[in-house]
């Protein structure tokens, strides 16, 4: 259950937000989450609105945009679509897959007041 | 143009003061009436008694055809806060030429009996020094104390994961000397800790051969994210079903660079492997350290 830790993360980013670009409300929050970031897209949601009570986002609309993973592929030499970290390439069935993207968490866009 | 509003005369159908419509009113009263047919607010207008208050909502102020509330495109990434603190730890541990590994394993995997003989065995060679990460507890940073190597003990309460940030505080405490291998053993658990960097130089998975051969596909991120996986207890091989070649196959297929060492912490099988691969990681870290000049 890190997700509770990343929602944290979220609620601090929001609140530095929140005193720098001057506003007191988020009505909505759009994240991007990559398909290999670790986290689960569900528990987040759970987390997300026990986390932010009592903040600048309590009640907040949470929108997750779910990114896909990509892979760098050393036989094809071609960048490929995955699904999992264990997934072969789709093309040669390969293993030797370096992942290029898909791994990362972000706070794309925020609705404020 | 009505200065309340916005609205053109064109359009507007005004009565009072303000505005004069080519018909005299006798009353002299200054209600302000609009008709805002042609309005396309999205936002409720407040009327109190005659008036129209448009300054009313969060902002204090009105734009005809906007929402009061606005966009603000961000690109954060949200374990960056988690990610400057790691970097802080990694250039504290290059600059010192500290070799710091976190190992990381599911519970049970015999990581802290495996670290014990590891802190017997390299004792009188190089400087040590152990943080300890448990949700609750002092019992494992007692063991590691026992064997005379310096151990700080993290509880981390309802935590599942060590952070960048604890680490940065243990460190602080330990004051670990230059030149040393820093061991932080992560709370048990193959799932959180994958996501948080400390600052390690390597990460080391622990994986014992009475859990499933599956275990790097059950659980990729932890061993995608790995430099060195020991696969512990292999004295009990002969008793079990495990498939050893199968486990080190998976690992290879979620993590192609991955290194394998077979150890058994009791036997002593692999404990040279192993302890030649800290020697040489150490040497690497020795190597790294940036040259101060005069």
């Amino acid at each position: 259950m890190h997700e509770m830790a990343i929602c944290e993360s979220i609620r601090q980013i929001l609140e530095e937000q929140a005193r720098s670009a001057g506003f007191t409300r988020v009505e909505r929050v759009k994240l991007a989450i990559g398909a290999l970031s670790g986290v689960e897209p569900e528990a987040l949601r759970f987390g997300f609105d026990v986390v932010m009570r009592g903040g600048v986002a309590e009640g907040a609309r949470l929108e997750i945009e779910d990114v896909a993973a990509r892979a760098w592929c050393m036989p094809c030499a071609a960048n490929v679509a995955i699904s999992a970290r264990y997934d072969a390439c789709p093309q040669c069935g390969s293993y030797q897959l370096q992942v290029t993207g898909g791994e990362d968490m972000t706070i794309r866009e925020l609705e404020v007041l | 143009m009505c200065t309340v509003c916005g609205c053109g005369e064109g359009g507007a159908k005004l009565e009072g003061g303000h505005h004069h419509h080519g018909h005299d009113h006798e009353h002299g009263h200054d209600h302000h009436h609009h008709d805002h047919d042609h309005h396309h607010h999205d936002h409720d207008h407040h009327h109190h008694g005659d008036d129209l208050h448009y300054g009313h909502g969060p902002a204090g102020v009105s734009v005809p055809g906007m929402s009061q509330t606005r966009l603000i495109q961000l690109e954060a990434d949200i374990m960056g806060k988690n990610a400057r603190y790691a970097a802080a730890n990694r250039d504290r541990f290059t600059a010192a030429g500290i070799l710091a590994l976190n190992l990381v394993s599911s519970p049970g995997s015999g990581k802290t009996t495996l670290l014990c003989r590891t802190l017997s065995e390299i004792a009188d060679e190089f400087p040590v020094a152990v943080i300890e990460g448990d949700q609750q507890t002092s019992a494992d940073a007692d063991r590691i104390r026992a064997t005379g190597a310096p151990a700080i003990q993290i509880n981390t309460g309802k935590g599942c994961h060590l952070d960048g940030h604890m680490v940065g505080h243990a460190v602080d405490h330990l004051a670990p000397a230059d030149g040393s291998v820093l061991f932080i053993e992560n709370v048990g658990n193959l799932v959180c800790p994958a996501a948080f960097d400390l600052g390690e130089g390597a990460r080391v998975a622990i994986l014992s051969v009475t859990e499933g051969e599956d275990k790097p596909l059950k659980y990729p991120d932890m061993f995608a994210s790995a430099d060195l996986v020991l696969v512990n207890k292999v004295d009990l091989l002969p008793h079990l079903d495990f498939d050893i070649e199968a486990a080190m196959a998976n690992a290879r297929r979620v993590n192609p660079r991955v290194r394998l060492i077979r150890v058994s912490a009791r036997s002593g099988e692999g404990m040279g492997q192993w302890l030649d691969w800290l020697r040489a990681a150490r040497a690497m870290a020795l190597a790294s350290r940036p040259v101060v000049e005069g």
